[in-house]
């Protein structure tokens, strides 16, 4: 996994909410084997029109704005668990997504993914969108050793939480599976004396 | 000694060990898996060296990438059937039983492990497919994971989790003549929303889910996740002993009584206390249908969509093209599908045959029937329940999660409705610019009597 301590970049505001993982990878696109390439196709059906010309009013298809950063609107990220939503996300070259709520198992999916997901306040989240939709050179500032996000040249900025058990895996670039493998004999001796 | 939950009794028997301020691991009985999610965990581990921990605990099944027509040939689509290969390569090279295309026990993930014994009470079960919430409906702590996790249960038979806070949703009193268990979960979804339940696991209890049978249980259980929640559960009881009793894999007889006797100890304690608890009253709740696209987005059948300014909602109603305030009895449809992980056992077959029986479909309806597994199919044809579809002009395909998803060709076209018993509306779910609308076994299948919504209630009555 990537490590992740600070970026400073222009975003890109979605401004829709409840935004469901079947639109950021929709299901015909499953059925790849690796975890490659899932970026071409990110938003698909949002990006393109059925006959496969673009759909100019899309954000993502405005050149004026740019970045590594996505903002979207309350609850991002709910519905299907599919991992293949943050591969396809990263790999469209997101590094940060802002929202001001988001679904349990893409925010999970999202952290084992080194894409990290910075909920914020509602007030806050207006305040970014309205800022970078009105001037797309915004430079938005994400620090996570200090959980900070602040909008560059303001005096707005917001701290966010983060399990510190995540924060250690993004910063070093961990995974979950090194830590449990080194916890075996525990494991095993839970399996020698179940209770149930 | 402190009052506990059923979520709190099943959690805290698993709990291998705790990280100061993190995480605890999380121990895992049983892991379902399927040919979509598991192949990058697979390539994880190989490329990493890391074997598979505990390979007779995995369970895996082809489902949500396979045609529901001519399942004897091959898959036609090269990329499906490439994945459907792969799942076979990797089940039979880690030892792990693969009930495959064509099985006796083949099936939706989500159908077949409870009608094989596999869920039982007090376990946790994991899936890389949100709808694993389905398996809570016997008072198992069961849900859907990523990718990564499927890899580290792979590695470990464990998971890294922050205990999610806890929900109770309590619905008593007795429901109308025409609702059924899936009007009872749209409603309450369409009442809390498609958030409320994000980070906390959720009970269902009162009299309506105790008097529900195991199907209608899970039917419930299976759409906790869209209202947010990772899991459902109802409390293990009777009804759910008697459902497991002499299934394939469930114990047998002592170690079944013995099992039972460790069952009964897990419900609710009385007076433990819930982070979050809703009630309803059973007499307010309708046959349902969905206007949006989200599951949230439901209303009873006889009302109007409600008017609201909010953007996302408008946007939602424009695909849909749907208006604020008007009604949905009468809206033609051409597309029924009864299937899916929320309704394609045999009792949601039973529901749409005893409507049917003696009716023919509209002229201008399609409508699909898909069962939810090999045996679930078997039962419709052993009961006479084909006749009865075949000679109503509905198509009965083979098992899968078909429509649902429309990952294989059973694709809604552009612009079409299709009133379907699955658990998403979202846009483009069933088929690009297809519209869903979600409705209860019995609404979908008067719905392709009639090739129109119909007010169900009036019908009955």
């Amino acid at each position: 996994m990537e490590k992740f301590r600070t970026l400073t970049s222009t975003a890109i505001p979605l401004n829709i909410e409840n935004v469901d993982t079947d639109q950021i990878i929709p299901a015909r696109f499953l059925k790849a084997t690796d975890k490659k390439g899932f970026g071409d196709n990110v938003f698909r059906d949002w990006r393109f029109h059925k006959d496969g010309s673009i759909n100019e009013s899309f954000i993502l298809n405005n050149k004026v704005y740019s970045g590594s950063i996505l903002i979207a609107g309350d609850n991002f990220g709910c519905g299907s668990s599919r991992e293949h939503a943050a591969w396809a996300i990263g790999g469209y070259g997101f590094k940060v997504v802002v929202s001001s709520f988001f679904a349990d198992i893409f925010k999970g999916n999202a952290l084992n993914n080194g894409l990290l997901p910075v909920q914020v306040s509602k007030e806050f989240l207006e305040h970014l969108l309205q800022d970078v939709t009105s001037n797309p050179e915004t430079l938005v500032k994400v620090n996570l050793e200090q959980q900070t996000i602040a909008i560059e040249g303001s005096d707005l900025s917001e701290m966010f939480a983060i399990d510190p058990y995540k924060k250690t895996c993004m910063i070093n670039g961990y995974d979950d599976i090194d830590y449990l493998i080194n916890n075996k004999k525990l494991i095993e001796a839970f399996e020698a004396n179940k209770i149930y | 000694m402190s009052k506990k939950t059923l979520f709190d009794k099943v959690w805290d028997s698993h709990v291998v060990d705790s990280i100061e301020n993190g995480p605890q691991i999380l121990y895992i009985d049983k892991h379902l898996i399927h040919e979509v999610t598991s192949p990058q965990a697979f390539n994880e581990l190989e490329n990493r060296g890391i074997p598979i921990f505990r390979p007779n605990q995995i369970v895996a099944t082809a489902d949500h990438n396979t045609p529901t027509l001519n399942q004897d040939q091959p898959v036609k689509d090269a990329l499906s059937r490439h994945q459907l290969e792969q799942l076979s390569i990797n089940c039979k090279k880690n030892n792990i039983t693969l009930y495959e295309l064509g099985h006796k026990y083949n099936g939706i993930v989500h159908v077949m492990a409870p009608e094989l014994g596999i869920t039982q009470p007090g376990i946790t079960m994991v899936c890389g497919d949100s709808h694993t919430s389905t398996h809570g409906a016997f008072g198992t702590i069961a849900f859907g994971i990523g990718t990564s996790q499927v890899a580290q249960v792979f590695a470990s038979q464990c998971l890294l989790l922050t205990k999610p806070k806890s929900l109770r949703v309590t619905v008593n009193g007795k429901l109308k003549k025409g609702v059924l268990p899936k009007d009872v979960i749209l409603y309450i979804i369409s009442k809390l929303g498609t958030n409320s339940g994000t980070g906390y696991f959720c009970e269902y209890a009162g009299n309506v889910f105790e008097e529900m049978s195991m199907e209608g249980r899970m039917t419930v259980c299976n759409m906790s996740i869209e209202m947010g929640a990772r899991g459902g559960m109802i409390a293990p009881d009777q009804t759910t002993f008697n459902y497991i009793k002499n299934r394939e894999f469930a114990p047998k007889g002592e170690a079944f009584e013995k099992k039972v006797a460790y069952w009964k100890t897990l419900p609710t304690d009385e007076g433990a206390a819930f982070d979050k608890e809703y009630h309803f009253d059973a007499a307010d709740i309708e046959p349902m249908v969905t206007y949006g696209t989200n599951p949230g987005m439901g209303i009873k059948i006889s009302d109007t969509i409600p008017v609201e300014e909010n953007p996302s909602f408008k946007k939602s109603l424009a695909y849909m093209d749907f208006e604020a305030g008007e009604s949905l009895i009468n809206k033609p449809i051409n597309y029924v599908f009864i299937g899916s992980c929320t309704n394609s056992r045999i009792e949601d077959f039973r529901v749409a045959a005893n409507f049917i029986k003696g009716k023919k479909k509209a002229d201008n309806v399609t409508a699909w029937l898909v069962p939810g597994s090999k045996q679930v199919e078997t039962q419709i044809i052993d009961e006479g329940l084909k006749d009865i579809f075949t000679e109503a002009g509905f198509e009965l395909r083979q098992p899968g999660c078909s429509a649902c998803l429309a990952m294989n060709d059973d694709k809604i076209p552009q612009g079409e409705y299709c009133v379907s018993t699955s658990n998403r509306n979202f846009e483009g779910r069933q088929g690009q610019g297809s519209r869903t609308i979600l409705a209860s076994p019995l609404v979908a299948a008067a719905t392709a009597i009639e090739g129109k919504i119909i007010d169900i209630t009036k019908h009955l009555n």
